[in-house]
């Protein structure tokens, strides 16, 4: 399929979706999965928004918080990396595939966004180009429009 | 409008009064589970996590959806502790920043 060309993700039927990207889509994902992958096992500051507090008034409480799930959560976003990769090269998927899609493509956004430090008054048709982050804005962008066929397709399930 | 900073603790303008230190709520006292704005997170993707998390209808989780970011939070769900703290983590596993407080 063409770069400007139909819809990337498409329900076909009750719980089955068809994922279809381009190939210079797929190098970007295929190049920013295993990077947040390393990042993950790292405690870069970029990762605050994934591993948000819990009990703001309470830092025993929260401790006590993230001691019980930071594991599990960790757990849960190399799986969802792990689905997005294994599933890239697209084809029909079902529910918790595309999710774990949704999810993988999220927690690149919020490390991106992070490093971005982006602001809602940001808009996508107003990247600088003389920006040195310009292409990290363009590829934050990219995924907030790949990530909404995605909450599209699925929001039809509910 | 006013987006707090990504990654930085929960705004101070927007947040409640804070607890009085010295004083323990009563244990029975039921919790609720707060999401904060914030300017990454998808508008969409905020009112269908609520809906696939917490069963709401479209409406509801729109509605949900429009407190957190107009008013800076909203009040998602709410429970004893146990309960409140496991929607804080599916929460936080979505992305979504989610605090939890006594009401």
């Amino acid at each position: 399929m063409g770069l400007f060309s139909a819809r990337r993700v498409k329900r076909i039927a009750p719980g089955r979706y068809r994922i279809a990207l381009p190939e210079p889509e797929r190098d970007l994902l295929a190049t920013l999965v295993p990077q947040l992958r390393e990042l993950l096992t790292t405690d870069d500051p970029s990762l605050t928004r994934l591993f948000p507090t819990a009990y703001a008034d309470d830092p025993e409480r929260d401790a006590g918080y993230h001691a019980l799930v930071r594991d599990e959560l960790l757990e849960r976003r190399f799986h969802s990396l792990d689905v997005l990769e294994r599933t890239m090269a697209g084809g029909e998927v079902d529910e918790e595939t595309l999710s774990a899609w949704m999810r993988a493509l999220n927690d690149l956004r919020l490390v991106l966004g992070t490093r971005l430090d982006v602001s809602e008054d940001d808009d996508p048709m107003d990247i600088d180009p003389d920006d040195p982050m310009a292409p990290a804005w363009a590829i934050y962008h990219y995924l907030a429009g790949l990530q909404s066929m995605i909450i599209d397709a699925l929001s039809q399930e509910l | 409008m006013l987006a707090p900073s990504c990654g930085g603790p929960a705004p101070a303008e927007v947040r409640q009064p804070d607890i009085d230190e010295g004083s323990e709520l009563d244990p029975d006292t039921p919790w609720v589970a707060i999401v904060w704005n914030d300017p990454i997170n998808l508008m969409s993707y905020v009112s269908y996590v609520f809906r696939k998390l917490f069963g709401y209808s479209q409406a509801k989780a729109d509605e949900l959806m429009l407190d957190v970011h107009e008013k800076g939070r909203a009040a998602v769900s709410d429970g004893n502790r146990e309960k409140v703290e496991l929607d804080v983590f599916r929460l936080h596993e979505h992305g979504l920043w989610a605090t939890m407080e006594q009401m």
